[in-house]
């Protein structure tokens, strides 16, 4: 809990006390023996609206301040109308008194806040600490010293260095240096980028092998990153929001209440037909009882539990609202790398030529990859079972962006893509497969190629099956990769459509498409720093925190903390569930309501059934919404 | 000049974004943006009259939000 919910812990719990304690003088006789008859009930208005405002200035404060504001009828002037009209009964004094009812609905309401916004907190809690919040940074030489400066210092032309492992922060062109760049947070695509002198990089992609020096070629602020940044805030403005579900439902039943309570309690005695007093009298009783402090408590409640239960499943959600407007999503559009597969690289097949051995061609194609940390090699030495002896290697070189060349077993090895195997002058053939081809060749001969490619997630098909079955009527993918690897992985997966070859703005233009067919909630699901335009543009953004980029996760409104494409549709359940317990504790409170606001019209009801309706309504609909907690 | 501001605490998204857009419709402010996420404000506005933007957007943020305090 922080500070502020701290103090509002505090606040409710010695109203709380408070309440109790004035209940049992006001119930044991203690205000009469000691005020006397009429007294006693002045005497424990006023106590009991201690406690009433002790927990409930501050809304009283908000409906004030939104009524100036022109902004009436939310749920803090729903609170203040029913909570002062049921103070009001004293003018009343021969009636039933509600003071104890008026304090306790804003005690109620307030408990049933102060549980959402911990849910909330923790769960946004979680999130911002799965980011790196290191803010971004320049390396620039000054006086033969590196000194990390504001990207936004570095005027155009000035030389940075990029570390391995640092994230390049500025568009420029290499001067020096020679390394990998993965640039798969920025494009999708999955295959690392080889950059050397004379090459262009592109910030937000992340340096993966060796020192670079780079003069930059735009300034901060118009580099790619903060042009993908711009593309965020314009796709916020365009977002609908969805509102917190008890504000628009208060929006409209406060309305509602009001005016009938004002009618009942002024337009029969204009036409006649009886006293003021009575007819003001039966308006705060309309009031009073329609206030509805069963789901005041209950709507919260309900939220806190769901944004609770789908936490335990690593589903992290950034706000009540979100939650609803999961449950009615009808289409998910997917990014490929990273969301529906895995973004690494990994051996999917050996081809060797007739009469060779495949494990051969695999050994040999590891042994002479064995000192190479370009990410391709590493997926071929992961996927080699033996040990790599290093005595067999007698030199190996790395032909930059082409592959290496290596002598093994005093065999002249070579391993790479098309381009060292017409330097060499030797025959290859292509693959039906899509992905990397890693061509071999031992003595000059072709022994075989090896295919590499981003895999499929274990869960994605599963993922796909779940939506359908959950209702989910399109599944779309879209993804910067080729078109001959989006056609494999969509068909592999029953994806409904798919598009392949975009770029960070053609995603936003394509989900704005799909968002205008769409019947219900789009729901985008991407994890790079390309996607958070178009998470932020989706009516709910899904973001992989495992494997995310900060931007997505920062743009998303749902977290997937495991990159489980198959939490989604649990994700999706969840939302539905809560949202199902919500409507059915508003049908449920409201129902018992009118009926024995019906019932006390006929003379049926007596003061124990009413005490039944505000109470067991209350306690039922908080036991219904922990049933939001459980998943 | 363009500065951020952590906030302790806005408490929900949404309160967020209306926070947010009451910014944004004062006047001096240049642009102003609220990340809910990392609870910070990102107030945009010129030079010359920054801290009286300030002062104005501190008010109205004590206004909407009694709860959220800029801190600067």
């Amino acid at each position: 809990m922080n500070k502020k919910q701290k103090k509002w812990l505090k606040r409710i719990l010695l109203a709380l006390a408070i309440f109790f304690a004035v209940m049992a003088l006001d119930e044991f006789g203690v205000l009469a023996a000691v005020f006397g008859k009429p007294g006693a009930l002045y005497a424990s208005f006023a106590l009991y609206l201690i406690p009433y405002l002790i927990a409930g200035h501050d809304v009283l404060q908000k409906a004030w301040r939104n009524i100036r504001r022109g902004e009436a009828f939310d749920e803090s002037f729903l609170m203040t109308v029913a909570t002062i009209g049921a103070f009001a009964m004293i003018f009343f004094p021969d009636t039933e008194p509600h003071m104890a009812e008026g304090a306790a609905v804003m005690l109620f309401y307030q408990v049933g806040e102060l549980f959402q916004s911990y849910a909330v907190g923790k769960s946004r809690k979680s999130i911002a600490a799965m980011m790196d919040i290191a803010p971004d940074y320049a390396n620039i030489e000054r006086d033969g010293e590196l000194v990390q400066v504001d990207p936004d210092e570095v005027a155009m032309g000035d030389i940075i260095v990029i570390k391995p492992g640092e994230r390049v922060p500025i568009d420029g062109i290499v001067i020096d240096g020679a390394s990998q760049l993965d640039t798969a947070a920025l494009t999708g695509e999955s295959v690392p980028r080889h950059v050397e002198a004379g090459g262009e990089v592109i910030s937000g992609c992340i340096n993966m092998t060796g020192v670079l020096r780079v003069r930059t070629t735009k300034p901060f602020g118009a580099s790619t990153v903060s042009r993908i940044l711009e593309l965020v805030e314009n796709a916020s403005e365009k977002k609908a929001h969805t509102e917190n579900f008890i504000t628009r439902f208060a929006r409209v039943y406060t309305p509602i209440v009001t005016f009938a309570a004002l009618a009942i309690a002024v337009v029969p005695p204009l036409i006649g037909m009886g006293a003021w007093a009575d007819w003001i009298l039966r308006g705060l009783t309309f009031l009073v009882v329609s206030c509805p402090c069963a789901l005041v408590i209950s709507v919260p409640l309900s939220f806190f539990g769901g944004i609770g239960g789908a936490s335990r499943l690593g589903i992290l959600v950034k706000g009540s609202n979100y939650l609803e407007a999961l449950a009615q999503v009808d289409t998910v559009v997917f990014d490929k790398t990273g969301t529906l597969t895995s973004g690494t690289f990994n051996v999917v097949a050996i081809h060797a030529q007739d009469g060779v051995d495949p494990d051969y061609v695999l050994s040999m194609a590891a042994h002479a990859e064995a000192f190479s940390d370009h990410p391709i090699a590493i997926s071929i030495k992961e996927a080699y079972s033996g040990s790599i002896d290093q005595a067999r290697i007698a030199q190996a070189a790395e032909e930059s962006g082409h592959g290496v060349a290596a002598t093994v077993d005093e065999h002249v090895v070579l391993v790479g893509n098309d381009k060292l195997m017409a330097a060499h002058g030797t025959d290859w053939h292509d693959c039906e497969l899509t992905g990397t081809i890693l061509h071999v060749a031992i003595d000059g001969a072709y022994v075989g190629h090896i295919v590499i490619a981003d895999v499929v997630k274990d869960d994605a098909e599963q993922a796909i099956r779940d939506l359908h079955a959950a209702g989910v009527e399109r599944c779309v993918m879209l993804t910067g990769d080729r078109e001959e690897v989006a056609r494999a992985v969509a068909s592999k997966l029953d994806l409904d459509e798919y598009h392949a070859q975009l770029l960070p703005g053609d995603k936003v233009e394509q989900v704005e498409r799909i968002l205008d067919t769409a019947r219900g909630n789009l729901a985008f699901v991407g994890d790079g720093i390309n996607d958070a335009p178009v998470l932020t543009r989706a009516d709910v953004g899904i973001a992989m925190g495992a494997m995310g980029s900060d931007a997505a996760i920062e743009a998303a409104d749902i977290v997937l903390m495991d990159d489980k494409p198959s939490n989604i549709a649990r994700a999706i359940g969840v939302a539905r569930k809560t949202m199902c317990i919500v409507h059915q504790n508003i049908v449920f409170a409201i129902g018992v309501k009118v009926l024995i606001l019906v019932l006390a019209a006929l003379g049926i009801a007596n003061m124990w059934l009413a005490v039944f309706g505000d109470v067991g309504v209350a306690v039922i609909a908080i036991l219904n919404a922990m049933r939001a907690m459980r998943v | 000049m363009r500065k951020v501001f952590k906030l302790d605490e806005i408490d929900c998204a949404v309160c967020a974004g209306k926070l947010e857009d009451a910014i944004k419709k004062l006047d001096g402010v240049q642009g102003a943006k609220i990340n809910f996420l990392t609870q910070k404000l990102t107030l945009e506005a010129d030079d010359d009259n920054f801290d009286a933007v300030l002062d104005a957007v501190v008010k109205l943020t004590a206004e909407i939000e009694p709860d959220c305090e800029i801190l600067r």
